[in-house]
């Protein structure tokens, strides 16, 4: 039925939009801003005939919090807060790129202990941040039970993020130069007991819900991604890595001490939902390796660079660019300044953004709950989209 | 003055308040039990507040629902739209009549009692699709929709079960399947009607929109699906007809297949409760551990695998019948 026929309203300006295009005899659906399986205020409009989706078009912007404009007006101490609100899920990631890209930029040196601190720190988050996205996944698939196994987990790690980074969700604790708070003993411990206890975990919700058959046959051959297609929209992360692109910016670029760790990166060649799920399964036992071997090979040191900038120290000029892969991929930063207190400019290169984009391709034709099994498995922090 | 009045009246009208009492009592029993289940399967310890260990909160939950304001949709149909509560819930009260509690706790015994409760569970099919399609709601109607195809589909399976049983006892009459099934756990229906059984089950689930074939109500996809725009009583009647359902299709599971009110020791109503509610457990089990299926897998499995196998048992059935 058509707003106009309906004579309510005459619906905004997507979806009038979208109408345009619509065959008769097809129903338009409007999936969000509030709707359970869309993550937060993410717009999906559909078209729909009988369940098959036709046409999907995502609509953005809903939470647009102007983070780029934000950094415009302010110095790079008070805008690095605001990246642990661009990603909730993998907030160091975040802090990561902005601080390596100005670190790039002023060519400073970090301690060696701040580098294993940041990739201890950056390793747990990622872990927290694929539990939050598996519990949220496995409810849109309708099984409403392993969310709570995921947060226990996930509360247990952050208790052990909060020794280091003072916080437990929008963590900022990098700066540029280093690390703000050295980590003790009690933070090695903990971290000591939650390996082997995540380790023990991973096994049980590979056992429970991977290899579930109902959550196989609604994963497998769903979404299939084909590398080229990735690449044309610029996918990245665990979608890119699911569709058989072996490419991982830690790796690729050789970024930081992450050489020095005997890990690999995860890649599957299916290109599906299931792909995706199972890149994301491994990459947490990855980063259990890398902070189990940062852990045993920790050096002693500071974890400030000497001469660190102050607050009210200004970015050189030039430009620079920084990619980090975050839990969602490329979470890329560019740096231009002026030489002035605040940067001139700075770009987020967000990997959901370019994710999302993949959607609406992979959605035509599948059935709207396969659609919706597709968005989930893009694990989309809508924060992060609209930025 | 008493002995004016027909016997048979009589205790049709106390079996008939006997019955609401039940099924209000187990609404609040299972709402209960289903929400502490699931916070026990999900590690958390469920309700706890009102009352001690929460046992008070399905009435809070039931004040709550009552309190809330009854909205009509814009461009909704209003007497279908309320209409469609009222059907969904009313003939629940019907499938208990010829329900065999126990030896003589029977409100009225049927000759066609199973195909009494089979026609009348019918019409909640039709109560679903009114609420989807009344209410001028794209979630709803395509909620209704759902329901509907799988409803019909799962009936058949369902009946072809039945069926198997009837066949076998030739009755229709479930006081009289009961009371030829022995006490033992190996003289019950489901040793001879193992297949029976299981697609009797399967199609239990499907029937009563439960988890993992709660498709009509999908609510990551469908938000509520056909009881999106029901607000307060309105959509609490769905949820007491859905459990309300739930211990009709149980019951009569227990009925056909596990020896109602029979068992070891002293044959009697609580061996029929015993099982009703280890059915209800199976089922909220279930709907706490499994994600959902989709529809055409859902379908898939009805008309290509449950149909099938249900009707060769039925003629597997038939045939040993009339050789034996």
């Amino acid at each position: 039925m058509r707003y106009e026929e309906m004579g309510l309203t005459e619906g905004d300006f997507y979806s009038r939009n979208f109408q345009k295009g619509a065959r008769e005899d097809t129903l338009i659906l409007n999936l969000g801003p509030q709707h359970p399986a869309t993550h937060g205020v993410l717009r999906v409009i559909v078209e729909l005939d009988g369940e098959y989706v036709i046409r999907a078009e995502p609509v953005i912007g809903y939470l647009h919090r102007m983070h780029e404009k934000m950094a415009e007006g302010r110095s790079l101490y008070q805008y690095l807060p605001n990246m642990g609100r661009v990603d909730y899920g993998h907030a160091l990631g975040w802090n990561w790129a902005l601080v390596g890209a100005v670190e790039r930029l002023a060519g400073f040196e970090v301690p060696e202990r701040a580098e294993y601190i940041r990739v201890i720190t950056t390793e747990l988050n990622r872990i927290t941040s694929h539990l939050l996205w598996w519990g949220a996944f496995t409810l849109d698939l309708g099984a409403i039970t392993p969310i709570m196994y995921a947060f226990d987990d996930r509360e247990r790690l952050l208790d052990i993020l909060q020794m280091a980074t003072g916080s437990r969700l929008t963590h900022s604790s990098f700066r540029v130069g280093g690390v703000c708070t050295d980590i003790n003993d009690k933070f090695v411990a903990a971290c000591k007991e939650a390996i082997p206890h995540m380790r023990a975990r991973l096994p049980m919700y590979r056992d429970l819900v991977t290899g579930n058959t109902i959550l196989r046959n609604r994963l497998e051959g769903v979404g299939v991604f084909d590398a080229d297609l990735c690449r044309r929209y610029g996918g990245s992360g665990p979608v890119a890595r699911g569709s058989g692109i072996d490419y991982d910016v830690r790796k690729t670029e050789n970024l930081s001490i992450y050489s020095r760790f005997d890990w690999k990166v995860a890649v599957q060649q299916a290109g599906d939902s299931m792909a995706r799920y199972l890149v994301r399964m491994d990459e947490m036992e990855q980063s259990l390796n890398i902070i189990e071997q940062a852990l045993a090979s920790l050096p002693e040191g500071k974890v400030m660079m000497a001469k660190a900038p102050k607050v009210t120290w200004a970015v050189p000029k030039g430009e620079s660019y920084f990619a980090f892969e975050a839990a969602r991929g490329k979470a890329g930063v560019h740096l231009v300044s002026n030489g002035g207190k605040f940067p001139y400019k700075i770009k987020l290169r967000s990997p959901c953004f370019s994710n999302l984009s993949l959607f609406a391709e992979a959605a035509r034709g599948t059935l709207l709950a396969d659609a919706l099994a597709i968005l989930g498995s893009l694990d989309l922090v809508i924060p992060e989209i609209d930025r | 003055m008493l002995s004016i009045i027909p016997p048979e009246l009589i205790r049709i009208v106390v079996g008939m308040v006997a019955v609401m009492a039940f099924v209000a009592i187990n609404v609040l029993v299972l709402v209960y039990a289903e929400r502490k289940g699931a916070g026990h399967i999900q590690r958390r310890p469920g309700p706890y507040e009102v009352g001690p260990h929460g046992i008070l909160q399905p009435l809070a939950d039931a004040g709550k629902l009552m309190g809330k304001q009854l909205l009509t949709p814009i461009g909704a149909d209003p007497i279908l739209y309320w209409l469609a509560p009222i059907l969904s819930f009313l003939p629940v009260l019907l499938l208990f009549v010829p329900m065999p509690f126990g030896p003589v706790l029977t409100v009225q015994e049927v000759n066609l009692g199973l195909l009494l409760i089979l026609a009348f569970a019918g019409i909640n099919v039709l109560a679903t699709l009114l609420a989807g399609w009344s209410s001028n709601n794209k979630f709803g109607l395509l909620g209704a929709a759902r329901a509907v195809s799988q409803s019909v589909a799962y009936e058949i399976p369902l009946l072809l079960c039945v069926l198997c049983i009837a066949f076998q006892y030739g009755s229709l009459n479930l006081s009289t399947i009961v009371e030829a099934q022995g006490s033992w756990p190996w003289q019950w229906n489901f040793v001879c009607q193992p297949l029976a059984f299981l697609i009797f089950l399967v199609s239990s689930f499907a029937e009563t929109n439960r988890a993992p074939f709660d498709l009509p109500e999908a609510e990551s996809e469908l938000t509520a699906g056909f009881h999106t725009e029901y607000s307060g009583m309105g959509f609490g009647l769905f949820f007491m007809a859905e459990y309300a359902n739930m211990v009709v299709v149980s019951g009569v599971c227990a009925a056909l297949f596990l020896g109602g009110w029979k068992g070891p020791g002293i044959d009697g109503v609580w061996w029929f409760l015993i099982k009703v509610y280890a059915l209800l457990g199976l089922i909220i089990w279930v709907r706490w551990t499994y994600p959902r299926v989709r529809f055409d897998q859902l379908l898939n499995l009805n008309w290509k695998w449950l149909l099938p196998l249900a009707t060769l048992n039925l003629l597997a059935t038939v045939f040993l019948m009339k050789v034996f």
